[in-house]
């Protein structure tokens, strides 16, 4: 059911729009606010193409998650990818390292509730990020 | 394993010999595959000409799919998958219409001896190269549809309308990739420059979500505009967007947004009011 986690291997552009539709139904489903989903599905389009842009590609995992008071969505975005050797400086807003804005990585941890980034040069980067219902 | 070529011969013999009977087994099972959505006698006119395809490219000595004499069952092949990719049948559907004629040949075959057997088992291998084939050209038959229909989406998709004298629109609508947004500012450019519009107003409110790549390639199309001496409002945000780009980070500097569409219409005619007045 569409409590179950979900799984979209990210290889293409098309991927990402899936990856998108995926979190705006389950963001519906646990009846997150308009806002919310918004912010939500915008973060994981900004994530989800660094997974393809920066990491080469990935997988993006969906769960819904209730912590007892609240319920939300858990994304996991994983690549094997190069990694990222300076965490301070992926985070200055504006610093980008391809052609886009320098506000994906930056931006998405605005729009999210809570933000994990774990990475290691040469092994790839792994970002959950978790938004609660208010 | 290929076909020697005195087996090609003697399968050659037999496909004329038998003709009548294997083009009516052949259609039949091939009628029941396909469920009775093509006619029996249009299946008829398809297998005869597949067999006289087959039956030539053995009396010619095609070893294998892929020599000289084997050209016009390649021709004969790609035809069909191409009618059926477009007829919206199955790969399998397509395929079996070729390995039908196994089953044909099995029935007509008589004898029991080591020779029939191995010669059976050649041409078996023939006829699933041929199957093979099939399914390769259907393939590449779906995929120039599926292009083609992206393509025609791309066109349909980003439309740019004159809203007044002197003010075009674009209303997008959809996902905002690169690709599309290489058509819209191209479009765009273009109307500027052929109806001399002084104001062009990009519409988002189709956009169902406003990430950091859409508002780059918006950033982009608007710059582009002033280049020509054009200026551009952005309109159609919704206040969840709104919240959204703040979150980002995401700046639209001194270009005009609005909420709606026609906010920014009326935003545009108090300018070139006020132009006329001084």
């Amino acid at each position: 059911m569409s409590d179950q986690a979900e799984r979209i291997e990210v290889g293409s552009d098309q991927d990402v729009v899936r990856v998108r539709q995926l979190i705006r139904a389950r963001a519906v489903a646990v009846k997150l606010s308009l806002v919310d989903q918004t912010k939500l599905v915008t973060a994981a389009s900004e994530l989800a193409r660094n997974t393809l842009v920066y990491g080469g590609g990935g997988s993006v995992e969906v769960t819904s998650v209730d912590n007892g008071r609240r319920k939300g969505i858990r994304i996991v975005f994983a690549d094997q990818g190069p990694g990222i050797a300076d965490l301070d400086l992926a985070f200055t807003d504006g610093y980008t390292s391809g052609g886009g804005l320098g506000l994906g990585l930056s931006g998405a941890r605005r729009l999210v509730d809570e933000f994990d980034i774990e990475t290691a040069v040469g092994e790839g980067t792994t970002i959950t990020v978790t938004k609660w219902c208010r | 394993m290929t076909l020697s070529a005195d087996e090609a011969a003697r399968f050659a013999a037999l496909l004329e010999e038998n003709q009548e009977a294997l083009v009516a087994a052949w259609t039949d099972r091939v009628t029941t595959s396909l469920r009775g959505r093509l006619s029996h006698a249009e299946l008829q006119r398809q297998t005869s000409e597949m067999r006289r395809a087959f039956q030539q490219a053995l009396a010619g000595a095609a070893q294998d799919l892929t020599t000289e004499a084997a050209g016009e069952l390649r021709a004969q092949l790609a035809d069909l998958s191409a009618t059926r990719a477009r007829q919206g049948f199955t790969a399998t559907e397509t395929a079996v219409s070729v390995f039908a004629l196994k089953e044909a040949v099995l029935n007509v075959l008589d004898g029991s001896d080591a020779t029939t057997l191995r010669d059976y088992v050649a041409f078996s291998s023939f006829v699933d190269e041929a199957a093979l084939f099939t399914f390769d050209s259907y393939v590449r038959v779906r995929e120039e549809l599926i292009a083609d229909q992206a393509e025609q989406l791309l066109e349909l998709s980003t439309p740019v309308v004159k809203l007044w004298e002197g003010v075009v629109a674009v209303p997008l609508v959809g996902t905002l990739d690169s690709a599309r947004a290489q058509v819209v500012m191209e479009r765009l450019l273009q109307t500027l420059v052929d109806t001399g519009s002084p104001y062009a107003i990009i519409d988002i409110t189709g956009v169902p979500a406003v990430d950091t790549q859409v508002a780059q390639h918006v950033l982009k199309t608007v710059v582009a505009a002033r280049l020509m001496g054009a200026d551009c409002i952005i309109s159609g945000i919704r206040p969840q967007i709104a919240q959204t780009i703040v979150a980002l980070g995401i700046e639209f500097g001194d270009i005009a947004t609005k909420a709606s569409l026609a906010d920014a219409l009326r935003y545009v005619l108090a300018q070139t009011g006020k132009k006329k007045g001084r």
